[in-house]
């Protein structure tokens, strides 16, 4: 009962944590199910792959992933990984993915700098040199970085869903959007500098699901996710060995405790 | 408590270390026979939590600092990488993000406890200081710990806490700008900070030695308040309190890890995985929730400065608490009005919880229109966070010092065993289906 209050007390106190979002006249993301939720949850790789589709094709113009390495795709875990390759710089797939980006290196003969063919061990190349260049080329505005963007947004893949299908809706009155600039009612202040990125049919996807928009959303957000967290599988898998093994040892300890103390009036 | 001593070298090693070092002799004394009241309820096994909270934060922390860079440009990223390519890292760096959430879970309930049961009354007023200290010493590592992933909420939290110091009269400045080693946070403070965060536990230790030390001169407090009179009233620490405390922590632990295993960024916040960027300042810049009481008291006053001196104040009370309550009866079993007072003290708390996580003028109850007064709005939770203020130091020096003299206690039992045997004689049944309900 003690406990039980305490753990009670505890979630509370998580909620106090969050403080209120009421004032950033954003609409609340919309609600969407994700294959991952739950202490249970996992991802559905081929929904990675596809996801993964849509940030190479349509998201990377513009966002950078830095902390992600194309190796990183074949990890336990991850889009394309397979039991044969348990070292993800075997997988035939994430070498072919790398291959097709050009990376700088330095010519070890010469020290001049060279463009040479990515490998598996190489960061995903940034689509800007730098911030000033990011800037010039989108109206001002800054893409930012989409390594942990689920985990950098209350709600992160709700945020992200909503504010990629919440295009098209008329401003309300009064709301003036400038020439490059776009009304989306779930980005604070409502005016965001993201051209309307998804359209249908504007990746086409390998194992035939109908590309709509809401489908390219949900995928990339799905990929987006497992990139923030990629060890979130691996830690729910622990957690439930972790669980048992303090339930059973909590029984334990109790049942001994009830024994020393048997001829004790306390 | 202590010069009593049970222990009897049982080999001859260990009688050629007795003379020598009787540290086998220091540690059963101190382990294993220490008499220790038989009557301790589960609020007691907090104690043995917050020690294993500070272990764990030790070990995770050493761990993280191998991999952990304090560089302005390098930390956050240095941080995501212990997440993704360290062995376990992901495991270690949610144990001590969420380690620190526990650890002040466990302080705070095991400081209402010494509240409640009079722990700090004399003889154990030194023992109560201590326990202050630490407390102390836990916020200070806890605020710089956040600021080393060096998201948005480290570096702007660390911007606003600094700049708290510098409000203070003639040392404020120069303390700030040492504490930044600069004229602005920067790279200077995240260096220094790390040193810091990594020395202050080892102090926390040190202190947590003493706390102990102070313990066992008079002897733990017990439910009753009433002093220990006989060997009837105790019995040995082990087996029987390693075992109650083991059982605890073990489901402590189970909590833990709910967070750490399925909700391990529930008590963070979104914007610290934003990398720190000092031209873009967060909507909302608040501390972790352990600290949203002590926040709320800050802003209660319109003036920075005495808010400042309210937010110390509230932490500095605590250090003369033992000679403003002037109650004789240690216990507030036996004090039915004190109890009540007690129960609004908990509440007024929780209350400044919510208010330091909300923005001052914000309405608390939506839509509910009300009256100007002085400079806000009645219904916002600026003025709720006034009146918990008001509370929390009416508590102190009003409420205990003047509730001593003028209340009528219960009586109080003859000793430990009078109540305990009653009890049981009273309510076997119900008694052991609630242990934690006993004496």
């Amino acid at each position: 009962m003690l406990r039980k209050g305490i753990a009670l007390a505890a979630l509370g106190l998580a909620f106090l944590a969050a403080p209120a979002l009421a004032n950033t006249n954003a609409l609340p993301p919309k609600e969407a199910h994700w294959s991952d939720s739950g202490p249970f949850g996992k991802f559905d790789q081929a929904q990675l792959q596809r996801g993964y589709k849509v940030y190479r094709e349509v998201c990377s113009a513009c966002h950078s992933m830095n902390l992600m390495y194309f190796r990183n795709l074949g990890q336990p875990g991850g889009p394309f990984y397979e039991e044969k390759y348990k070292n993800p710089n075997d997988n035939p797939y994430v070498k072919s993915i790398a291959k097709d980006y050009q990376v700088d290196d330095i010519d070890s003969e010469t020290g001049d700098v060279v463009k040479r063919a990515a490998t598996s061990a190489d960061a995903f190349p940034a689509p800007f040199p730098n911030e000033a260049a990011a800037r010039a080329s989108n109206g001002g505005a800054l893409p930012p970085d989409l390594s942990v963007i689920i985990k950098a947004r209350e709600e992160g893949q709700e945020y992200v869903y909503s504010i990629l299908t919440g295009f098209g809706a008329a401003p309300p009155a009064g709301l003036k959007i400038e020439a490059g600039k776009y009304y989306n009612p779930y980005f604070p202040g409502g005016v965001i500098g993201m051209t309307p990125p998804l359209a249908a049919d504007k990746v086409t996807f390998d194992d035939g699901t109908k590309s709509t928009v809401d489908q390219q959303a949900k995928d990339v957000v799905a990929f987006l996710t497992w990139a923030s967290d990629p060890k979130a599988q691996e830690r729910k898998q622990f957690g439930l060995g972790a669980m048992i093994y303090l339930l059973i040892f909590s029984g334990l300890l109790y049942a001994s405790y009830r024994r020393i103390w048997r001829n004790v009036a306390h | 408590m202590s010069g009593h001593s049970t222990y009897e070298p049982k080999s001859g090693f260990e009688r050629w270390l007795d003379e020598r070092l009787p540290i086998l002799r220091w540690s059963a004394d101190h382990m294993m026979s220490f008499p220790t009241p038989k009557n301790l309820n589960y609020w007691w096994t907090f104690g043995a939590i917050l020690a294993m909270c500070l272990g764990v934060q030790i070990v995770t922390g050493i761990i993280l600092a191998m991999h952990y860079v304090p560089h302005e440009s390098l930390a956050f990223n240095s941080v995501e990488r212990i997440m993704r390519d360290v062995n376990y890292g992901w495991l270690i760096r949610y144990l001590h993000a969420n380690g620190a959430s526990m650890f002040f879970i466990a302080v705070y309930i095991h400081m209402f406890r010494g509240l409640y049961y009079g722990s700090y009354k004399a003889p154990r007023e030194v023992l109560w200081i201590l326990g202050c200290i630490i407390f102390f010493l836990m916020i200070a590592t806890a605020f710089m710990g956040y600021v080393l992933p060096w998201g948005q909420m480290s570096f702007h939290g660390a911007v606003v806490i600094t700049n708290l110091i510098g409000s203070l009269p003639i040392i404020g400045k120069p303390v700030t700008t040492w504490l930044w080693g600069g004229f602005a946070v920067g790279g200077a403070t995240l260096n220094r900070f790390f040193s810091l965060h990594y020395l202050l536990p080892f102090m926390i230790a040190g202190v947590v030695g003493l706390h102990i030390w102070a313990l066992h001169v008079p002897g733990n407090n017990n439910p009753t308040g009433v002093n220990v009179k006989s060997k009837e009233d105790t019995v040995p620490f082990h087996p029987y309190y390693t075992v109650k405390d083991g059982f605890a922590m073990s489901v402590f632990l189970i909590m833990f890890a709910v967070f750490v295993f399925y909700f391990p960024n529930v008590l963070g916040h979104a914007d610290n995985y934003v990398p720190a960027n000092p031209l873009v300042t967060p909507a909302h810049i608040v501390p972790e929730w352990y600290l949203l009481p002590f926040y709320a008291i800050l802003r209660a006053v319109p003036d920075k400065l005495i808010g400042v001196l309210l937010m110390f104040g509230a932490i500095a009370a605590l250090f003369i608490l033992p000679w403003l309550d002037t109650s004789r009866v240690r216990s507030m079993r036996y004090r039915p009005t004190a109890k009540l007072y007690f129960m609004i003290f908990v509440l007024a708390c929780i209350v400044l919880g919510f208010c330091g996580a909300h923005p001052p003028d914000q309405q608390v109850i939506n839509g509910f229109a009300t009256f100007q007064l002085l400079d806000s709005d009645l219904n916002t939770w600026v003025w709720l966070s006034r009146i918990g203020t008001l509370y929390y130091f009416a508590f102190f020096f009003f409420i205990l010092p003047l509730l001593g003299l003028t209340e009528t206690p219960l009586p109080t039992p003859e000793s430990i065993s009078e109540p305990v045997l009653s009890n049981s004689a009273n309510a076997p049944a119900g008694a052991a289906a609630s242990p934690e309900k006993r004496g």
